[in-house]
């Protein structure tokens, strides 16, 4: 990184006029510069290559050793990796934080490919509690079942589960797209905040309970609504996007989701209405 | 947290205690101050199998006050002649450990609620179990601690279900150890995970029943709340189904019988289940790892949903 005390060059926003003023001290200001390869460094990440491919087999490893191995051999530049017996084990794949095909010949266990910030992982087996959670970007396909918290707090990408999810589904989501083959569990999108989810099968009690905001969209049966989640109308948008999701998770193909329910949040929770809009999106 | 497991066999026997042993020592992480067995044999015997101690485990973290051992030959003794009173005929006697005893017995009378509240009015003495097929072995430590203390990794049978306790309600002790009996009906066991927040006053009315607790543990109530169902002619099914309303809190337990496994799970899926089903075996714990030490390959498993209640037959 450039030391902006010393430096005599200007930035090109410095030279656009933008700053002026060379910061000392302790809390100096760093500016972003295009010119300069480290402000394109994103800490923990590897420049991997798509082509370059290789097997591991984490039959004999710890989660934290499969993990340091993933990382290890995305040092190395292997940009797609295919992990053979994960046989249920939890917290694998965790923490990627740059582009890589990630895939799993084999069921995950809690806590799979949590924190993930833009890898595409494809799981041919099922998921314990917890899949994505955190997850930032990238695209997540489940080709089997899912367990509870399936998407807990993710803030993007694409989670997709080809068969049935367990109970609290995006529980607290604050963005992204969870799509569901099957049906899902009690309590989906309990209190998520943005993003949308998808549900072709049923899904159970509590739909959207507490939700502050988002969207999501039934094909089959609702066992109930939750507090303050309400039907809405569906717009030709909302086909049109959904349509082409499901294109891109692969499922649903002949779906008709025209004929899907839409829900949102009826904003009557707690003191909402008496929220300025700043202040909404500071509540969220 | 706690781990539970489960499997029954369709229409075979297989070796139960290793195959549970193995599904409880891969959720050890969940708790390993006390791990417990409900073994079912292949075949219903013509006798009653009948687990007591005679006093608790002192060691490896308990919180039982130590004992002078010499009460737990007294209370053996006594045991014993409780069982000649009530013509309960020893055809083979087992001392698997000081405080622990296993009794092979012909015993043909059918009040097993006057004779177990006979045997437990010994100060110190509880059945863990009592059955022609049901064996309940307990103690503290890990699966692999207690499978090898009890010789249990060459039992056959058919079906079986197992704990791994973290104690957090109640003591470290065997007491409060799962599976819990269905007191006083033969062949009943049960194994939890969660917590029941209507523990008291459930255990009030159903001690207003005559029903009959040992521990202060709240996974017993489920044992007992099925055996008074089933006392009033409920089927199994029937009073897990009931329970689903009557017990309020986070749970997943499961149920066995001499023929038959249960499983159910509240209304708000809050506790943890995965299950496999094939035509020939049903498993199921509170983590996939707990079945895959039993089945490695690659397979279908699921969980079930909220207010989930199943039961199968060997």
């Amino acid at each position: 990184m450039a030391n902006l005390k010393t430096s005599e060059k200007k930035t090109k926003a410095q030279s656009m006029g933008l700053h002026t003023e060379v910061l000392t001290g302790k809390t100096q200001q760093k500016f972003f510069n295009p010119d300069e390869a480290e402000n394109f460094y994103y800490w923990g990440t590897y420049d991997v290559d798509f082509n370059k491919r290789t097997d591991l087999d984490v039959k004999d490893l710890d989660c934290k050793e499969a993990n340091k191995k993933i990382d290890e051999l995305m040092s190395q530049g292997y940009g797609t990796i295919v992990i053979k017996n994960p046989q249920g084990k939890h917290s694998l794949g965790v923490g990627i934080l740059n582009k890589l095909n990630l895939i799993f010949e084999g069921s995950l266990g809690y806590f799979g490919v949590g924190s993930i910030d833009g890898p595409t992982v494809r799981i041919n087996g099922r998921v314990g509690w917890s899949c994505a959670e955190n997850m930032m970007a990238g695209k997540v396909v489940i080709e089997k079942n899912a367990g509870s918290c399936f998407g807990a707090a993710i803030r993007g990408g694409d989670l997709i589960c080809k068969g049935s999810v367990g109970a609290r589904t995006g529980i607290d989501q604050k963005g992204g797209t969870i799509i569901i083959g099957g049906d899902a569990g009690a309590f989906t999108g309990f209190m998520m905040q943005r993003g949308r989810i998808v549900i072709l099968g049923d899904v159970g009690i509590n739909l959207g309970d507490s939700m502050y905001d988002g969207t999501i969209f039934v094909g089959g049966k609702i066992g109930s609504f939750g507090s303050d989640a309400v039907e809405s109308p569906m717009t030709k948008s909302d086909i049109d996007w959904l349509k082409r999701k499901l294109k891109v998770a692969e499922i649903g193909e002949n779906f008709d989701v025209s004929k899907m329910t839409k829900i949102v949040a009826g904003k009557k929770l707690w003191n909402y209405d008496a929220l300025e809009p700043t202040e909404k999106k500071g509540a969220i | 947290m706690c781990g539970i497991a489960g499997l029954i066999h369709r229409g075979k026997s297989s070796n139960v205690g290793h195959e549970l042993q193995g599904m409880l020592q891969a959720l050890k992480h969940r708790g390993e101050d006390s791990t417990g067995y409900a073994l079912y044999g292949d075949t219903e015997g013509k006798n009653f199998i009948m687990r007591v101690k005679v006093g608790e485990n002192v060691g490896e973290g308990s919180s039982s006050v130590a004992e002078d051992v010499s009460v737990y030959d007294k209370r053996k003794n006594i045991v014993e002649s409780y069982l000649a009173e009530m013509g309960a005929k020893i055809i083979k006697e087992e001392r698997v450990l000081p405080y622990s005893l296993r009794y092979e017995i012909e015993y043909n009378k059918d009040d097993l609620l006057n004779f177990s509240q006979k045997i437990e009015s010994i100060p110190g003495v509880e059945i863990l179990s009592m059955g022609k097929s049901l064996e309940v072995i307990k103690d503290l430590g890990n699966a692999k601690i207690v499978c090898d203390r009890y010789n249990l990794d060459k039992v056959v049978g058919t079906h079986a279900i197992g704990h791994a306790r973290m104690a957090t309600e109640s003591g470290v002790d065997i007491k409060s150890a799962h599976p819990f009996w269905g007191y006083p009906f033969s062949d009943v066991s049960v194994v939890h995970n969660g917590q029941l927040t209507n523990y008291w006053n459930n255990r009030r009315i159903l001690e207003n029943k005559g029903m009959r607790f040992m521990s202060e543990c709240d996974s017993e109530l489920i044992a007992v709340y099925l055996a008074e169902k089933m006392r009033n002619g409920a089927t199994l099914e029937e009073g897990m189904k009931d329970s689903l309303r009557g017990l309020d809190g986070v749970f997943t337990y499961f149920v066995a019988t001499k023929d038959s496994l249960g499983m159910a799970k509240d209304t708000m899926a809050a506790k943890p289940l995965v299950l496999y089903e094939s035509d020939d075996l049903v498993a199921m714990g509170s983590e996939e790892i707990a079945i895959r030490s039993l089945l490695p390959q690659e397979i279908d498993t699921y969980d079930p949903f909220d207010g989930e209640v199943k039961v199968w037959q060997i």
